[in-house]
């Protein structure tokens, strides 16, 4: 480290700059270009399309505060968020270990493609296939009947539930990757020595395994957690009626409403919120890590 | 403390017999070595001992009682492993700590039993560092520590000493034995290197291919091995093959070497004669007393190595290369190419049944 540098303080960037600026280059066309515009939109009254008349306004922040729709599908939306994380960890984290620490050779790569999976095919056909599997006389209500003696109406359909399978699905390979890229750097050395002290499996697991997870655990959370909070796409197919959520808001703004001053703000509120979760989450799982 | 029976142990791996009927008694409070090359099963049958593995067929037992079927955790063992296995999100104490506190004892006893476990080690001060703030040695005494503090009935070590440098690792081996004697546990300890056993240890037992070949005191089993694989493994030996006269061997060439130690083999059929370098003289043949019973070959020295205390001839005896070791006396020393006479006790010559 202390090499490293002393290496490149004496070299100077330069020599690096080729290496660095094509992609400084791409984030700085790509993604800082067009937020400063969204950041500039957000303090528009309206659009400056079509010779329309447009001032500067804090109105759309102040919308926020004053209307409490929007707080109040912002809270929901975190706890969305929560709870997706909480489901990709309850579902995910045993079969990272599994894949890192039962498996070997083939069946491991058998079962990692399983769980990579979903990553290949696109966002939208994987939401309607749940669809499918969800509604009433669908796949999973079909099948249900057909085994039960006795009749039973299944419709997840435009529910919480069918929003929160439909992201844990999405999300979920997220946990497991990162979970089990933590738990492979795990020497089984140490699993064993905690055994030889006379610690039960489960102790193991919560005193040495789970600890020393945490890094993959705490990645993979917020890799979950930030994009589920503004997400819109299965809310909106999944949800239904029930799916009015913050991002569906955000989304309704662009796309219907044509409000984008309001959109944005709306964003930029999202933005600041999850910064501030994120800022006082740190020490707390700094010192966990 | 207690002591390990192990009889009749027999563990395979598909077709790969890593454990083939191997028996062995390890007294309580005593200091074993398991040696034997890779792949020997020595830390296959260690394995078997801790319970990280069971058997497929054998009995083992700690203290009398059968823990065949015992999980590992159950077996009340401390484990000193190759890597050290330290805990790395947690301190030296903590690591120290972790076998008490999963037993739930009251943090003040914990608190004591520590301090006196890293005090044993000599690393009373460094309870408050993590592992990757310690140098190889004293992450060793922390693993030692680590596996003595809950007064465990047999201490095994795997390879404890193997990460470490030869100067480190030589005080390592007294400060090893010095903590096994305080406490007086019984200790069974993995090694491939046969310096460390015939030092450490107060009986070996060395393993060839899931076999115990031989066990015994460090002393009986390098001066009477029992097979020329326990001959050249535990030290040099220079073998000689031929056949069995009733008082030793006749070598192809009509040479008769006498032996008067090792097992009786009846005349006729085929035995080996093993002589430690260290036992045979070597001379130019100039003014030698009368042999008087002794075994003398005549040779012509290929090679001298110096190593300061001593040097190694290598003598060129009829197509064989026999390895001499002669302290330096300061006496003259002899030249390569020169003819010489070796002899040496038929008290020395340790006879093995072919």
């Amino acid at each position: 480290m202390a090499d490293q540098l002393a290496i490149a303080s004496r070299r100077g960037l330069r020599p690096a700059l080729p290496l660095l600026l094509p992609a400084y280059l791409w984030l700085t066309v790509a993604i800082f270009l067009p937020l400063s515009a969204m950041v500039f939109f957000s303090f528009m009254t309206d659009l400056p399309l079509a010779g329309k008349e447009w001032a500067f306004t804090l109105g759309n922040y102040a919308a926020f505060f004053s209307q409490s729709l929007y707080s109040r599908l912002l809270l929901s939306s975190l706890r969305l968020g929560l709870e997706v994380t909480l489901w990709c960890i309850v579902i995910g984290y045993p079969a990272a270990y599994v894949l890192a620490k039962v498996l070997k050779g083939r069946s491991r790569e058998a079962i990692f493609l399983l769980v990579i999976l979903p990553f290949w095919s696109n966002g939208l056909v994987r939401i309607f296939s749940w669809a499918m599997v969800l509604r009433e006389g669908g796949i999973l209500d079909t099948a249900l009947n057909a085994v039960l003696p006795f009749k039973i109406n299944i419709d997840l359909m435009y529910s919480y539930p069918a929003v929160i399978i439909g992201l844990v699905h999405s999300y979920v390979p997220y946990m497991v990757l990162t979970c089990y890229l933590t738990l492979q750097a795990i020497d089984d050395s140490l699993i064993e020595a905690g055994r030889s002290l006379g610690a039960s499996r489960r102790q193991v697991l919560w005193r040495v395994i789970i600890p020393l997870s945490m890094p993959g655990l705490i990645a993979g959370s917020a890799l979950i957690f930030v994009p589920v909070v503004g997400s819109f796409m299965e809310q909106r197919i999944l949800g239904g009626r029930t799916g009015t959520f913050y991002g569906t808001v955000i989304e309704d703004q662009f796309v219907a409403v044509f409000n984008w001053p309001l959109g944005a703000a709306l964003s930029f509120i999202l933005l600041a919120v999850v910064l501030i979760i994120l800022a006082l989450a740190a020490p707390v799982l700094r010192r966990a890590g | 403390m207690a002591g390990v029976q192990v009889a009749n142990v027999s563990r395979s791996f598909g077709a790969h017999k890593a454990l083939d009927d191997v028996s062995i008694d390890f007294a309580d409070g005593g200091f074993y070595a398991l040696l034997g090359p890779s792949g020997s099963g020595k830390t296959t049958l260690l394995r078997q001992i801790a319970g990280f593995d069971f058997p497929d067929t054998g009995r083992i037992a700690i203290g009398g009682e059968s823990v065949e079927r015992v999980p590992v955790e159950k077996r009340r063992i401390g484990m000193v492993f190759q890597n050290y296995a330290l805990f790395p999100n947690m301190s030296v104490a903590d690591n120290v700590a972790f076998g008490l506190s999963v037993r739930g004892e009251p943090k003040a006893t914990i608190a004591t039993e520590v301090q006196r476990a890293l005090d044993l080690v000599q690393l009373g001060k460094l309870g408050g560092r993590k592992p990757h703030q310690l140098s190889g040695g004293q992450r060793q005494r922390v693993a030692l520590a680590r596996a003595i503090v809950t007064k465990p009935r047999v201490l095994l070590l795997d390879e404890p000493l193997g990460a470490l440098d030869k100067a480190l690792r030589v005080d390592m081996q007294i400060e090893l034995k010095r903590i096994q004697r305080e406490i007086g546990i019984t200790t069974i300890f993995v090694t491939h290197d046969q310096e460390e056993a015939l030092t450490m240890s107060d009986r070996i037992g060395i393993l060839r291919d899931g076999r115990l070949v031989q066990e015994g005191p460090p002393e009986e089993i390098y001066d009477r091995p029992q097979s020329e694989f326990a001959a050249t493994f535990l030290g040099d030996a220079n073998i000689f093959r031929g056949d069995a006269t009733g008082s030793g061997i006749k070598l192809p060439d009509g040479t008769t070497i006498k032996a008067s130690t090792g097992a009786s083999v009846p005349a006729g059929t085929k035995a080996s004669c093993a002589v430690r370098p260290e036992r045979i003289q070597i001379s130019t043949g100039a003014g030698m007393p009368d042999a008087g019973g002794a075994n003398v070959l005549k040779g012509k020295v290929s090679k001298r190595i110096f190593a300061g205390n001593n040097s190694t001839y290598f003598v060129d005896r009829d197509g064989q290369t026999l390895k001499v070791i002669v302290q330096n006396t300061g006496a003259e020393r002899l030249a390569e190419g020169q003819p010489v006479v070796l002899n040496w006790s038929p008290d020395s010559t340790v006879l093995i049944a072919g």
